[in-house]
């Protein structure tokens, strides 16, 4: 075990340090649009560790987790365009409300297993994503423009980039490390226990249900959260934020990244959203070799190795590229 | 007499046009060890499981310390000291033998809404968890993931984590089922020990372990209880002999006088 620990603690640090060292690299080079990928990369990686702690840990694989960047997100944008544009206001309520779709929801599915409790995640999620297509006063499916990010009392400025950036470094590496202690609490064995052998945790005195739904609304909180700094980032919120893809997203980078760690969907989302944009340069460039020109049309089919490349991580690596390091040492 | 520790009365329990339970009377007194012995389907599991909580019977009544726990689920079960050992090994595969057990210390050791501390590293799980391991031998194995120990030790794992769970009676089920005779004998010799302070309701298909361990033994045929008393009057009992082993191989066991062997 400890050897496994030295050698994803390496990686561990190594990629902090990278993602401490993004605006730095910015602003020496006028790189914007490194800031903009990085903080993107960064709040959706707060998402992803928040359904790795119910899906990787828990076994409780929801395929709704966009709802609650979707209702982070349009309490920030919804209080804005009504005027309210205090943090201490949106923020609280935001999560808040998050937490509380997770208990109802959570209430309802957890009494379901294996593929019902994926379908009833979606539809809860979709049912958001409707109502949020139908709110005609905040654009309906155009979305809404936010046009002033929440103000904390001239206390911080969000519209500071680099402030913003390292506020949800800050924020994700606090995720990290509550996911971390609370997975191997009481409270996390228990849910652990609840993923290897439900029947068993039964049968030695564990009420099962009231630590899953617990477990459920606690990533609830923290993926409202990740919305609340997604509708800071971009300025806009629309139902896109919660498509069902947005679902499928957050389960890749759990998946890609190892579910079997705390940091895994870190270096999952990382790693999805870097090849997202880098994917298609490369098969520019590849066909910019082969025939002289670069052909346009052909970056746009850059999910065909994509795609292939998890297959191969779900097939040969299943604990993803973080349980690729940790065997990587002593194989 | 004072009131059994365990008192089952008319327990019926039907799946479809079949009737796994047909109105079992049993009861089992504080300290002894009582072993359940049938043909293979003749409801020994079923019986168990609604013991247990994880079948709800048709009818009957199920009372234990005095208390009726016939509507009660699994886990508040376990609370007031009924634990089960599985037929089919059933064990937190991906943990170690040690985490197993201490799971099963920590379901008696208060709530668990605790976020903060390293449940590693609490004696108060740990030390009580290495205990229950010791005591069915596996002391060398505390570490070793559950999937890569033998049979054998996750047999002892088994009993371990019921005994972690500081029961009042034992519910085992088949503990020797698929074990080797030298595995058999160190499960025996468990057993033994644990009968001293326990009270514990056995299932099983080795005779000779039955008829050394007993104080009392129930003969379940068809769901019915068709015997129940002593080793010495089960073994005397002509009805048992023909209903139970009947159509079967009888092997004159040494020291116990009935013995059959089964597929």
């Amino acid at each position: 075990m400890t050897t496994h620990l030295t050698a994803r603690n390496a990686v561990v640090v190594a990629m902090i340090a990278f993602l401490m060292l993004v605006p730095v690299y910015a602003a020496t080079t006028g790189n914007t649009f490194m800031m903009t990928l990085f903080t993107r990369i960064i709040i959706l990686a707060i998402a992803a560790v928040s359904l790795n702690l119910i899906m990787g840990f828990g076994g409780m694989v929801s395929f709704g987790h966009a709802a609650y960047l979707g209702i982070g997100g349009y309490v920030v944008g919804i209080l804005a365009k009504e005027g309210i544009d205090s943090g201490f206001v949106q923020w609280p309520l935001a999560i808040a409300l998050s937490g509380l779709f997770a208990l109802g929801v959570g209430a309802l599915s957890l009494r379901t297993r294996g593929v019902y409790f994926i379908m009833i995640t979606l539809a809860f999620a979709q049912v958001v994503y409707y109502v949020a297509n139908g709110l005609d006063r905040y654009g309906g499916d155009d979305g809404l423009t936010i046009q002033r990010r929440s103000e904390f009392g001239g206390l911080i400025n969000l519209s500071n980039r680099t402030f913003f950036y390292y506020l949800c470094l800050a924020l994700l590496l606090a995720t990290v490390y509550l996911v971390w202690r609370m997975v191997n609490s009481r409270f996390g064995m228990a849910i652990q226990g609840a993923r290897s052998n439900e029947r068993r945790m039964n049968a030695i005195g564990f009420p099962t249900f009231r630590y899953k739904l617990i477990c459920f609304v606690i990533a609830g909180l923290i993926c409202g959260l990740a919305g609340v700094l997604l509708a800071n980032h971009t300025n806009f919120i629309s139902p896109q934020l919660m498509h069902w893809t947005r679902s499928g997203d957050l389960i890749v980078m759990a998946v890609l990244g190892g579910m079997g760690s705390v940091f895994g969907p870190v270096i999952g989302a990382v790693a999805l959203l870097v090849l997202e944009e880098t994917l298609p340069h490369l098969i520019g460039l590849v066909t910019h070799v082969f025939t002289g020109k670069e052909i346009a049309a052909a970056k746009e089919y850059w999910q065909l190795i994509l795609g292939p490349m998890l297959l191969l991580i779900v097939l040969f690596a299943r604990g993803g590229i973080d349980g690729l390091i940790a065997r990587s040492r002593n194989g | 007499m004072a009131e059994p520790l365990l008192r089952v009365d008319g327990l019926t329990k039907r799946f479809g046009g079949v009737v796994a339970s047909d109105d079992i009377m049993l009861d089992v007194s504080a300290g002894e060890l009582h072993a359940i012995i049938g043909p293979n389907g003749a409801g020994k599991t079923t019986l168990i499981g609604q013991l247990q909580g994880e079948i709800a019977p048709n009818s009957g009544r199920i009372a234990f310390d005095g208390r009726d726990i016939t509507a009660l689920p699994v886990y508040d079960r376990s609370m007031l000291g009924l634990a089960r050992s599985f037929q089919i090994t059933s064990l937190f595969r991906d943990f170690t033998a040690l985490d197993n057990v201490a799971l099963a210390v920590q379901a008696h050791a208060g709530h668990s809404f605790r976020f903060w501390r390293n449940a590693r590293a609490e004696s108060e799980l740990r030390d009580p968890a290495r205990a229950a391991l010791k005591r069915v031998g596996l002391e060398g194995r505390a570490d070793v993931i559950v999937s890569s120990l033998s049979h054998g030790e996750q047999r002892q794992l088994e009993i371990a984590m019921a005994l972690a769970s500081r029961p009042r009676l034992l519910l085992l089920d088949e503990p020797m089922a698929g074990l080797g005779a030298e595995e058999s004998a160190r499960m025996v010799q468990t057993l033994r020990e644990l009968k001293q302070e326990l009270t514990i309701l056995l299932i099983e298909h080795d005779m000779e372990a039955v008829f050394a361990l007993a104080d009392r033994i129930t003969v379940l045929v068809y769901g019915r209880v068709i015997a129940s008393g002593a080793p010495a009057d089960i073994r005397a009992n002509e009805e048992v002999r023909q209903a139970y082993l009947g159509e079967q191989e009888v092997v004159q066991a040494q020291g116990a006088g009935l013995g059959a062997t089964h597929g």
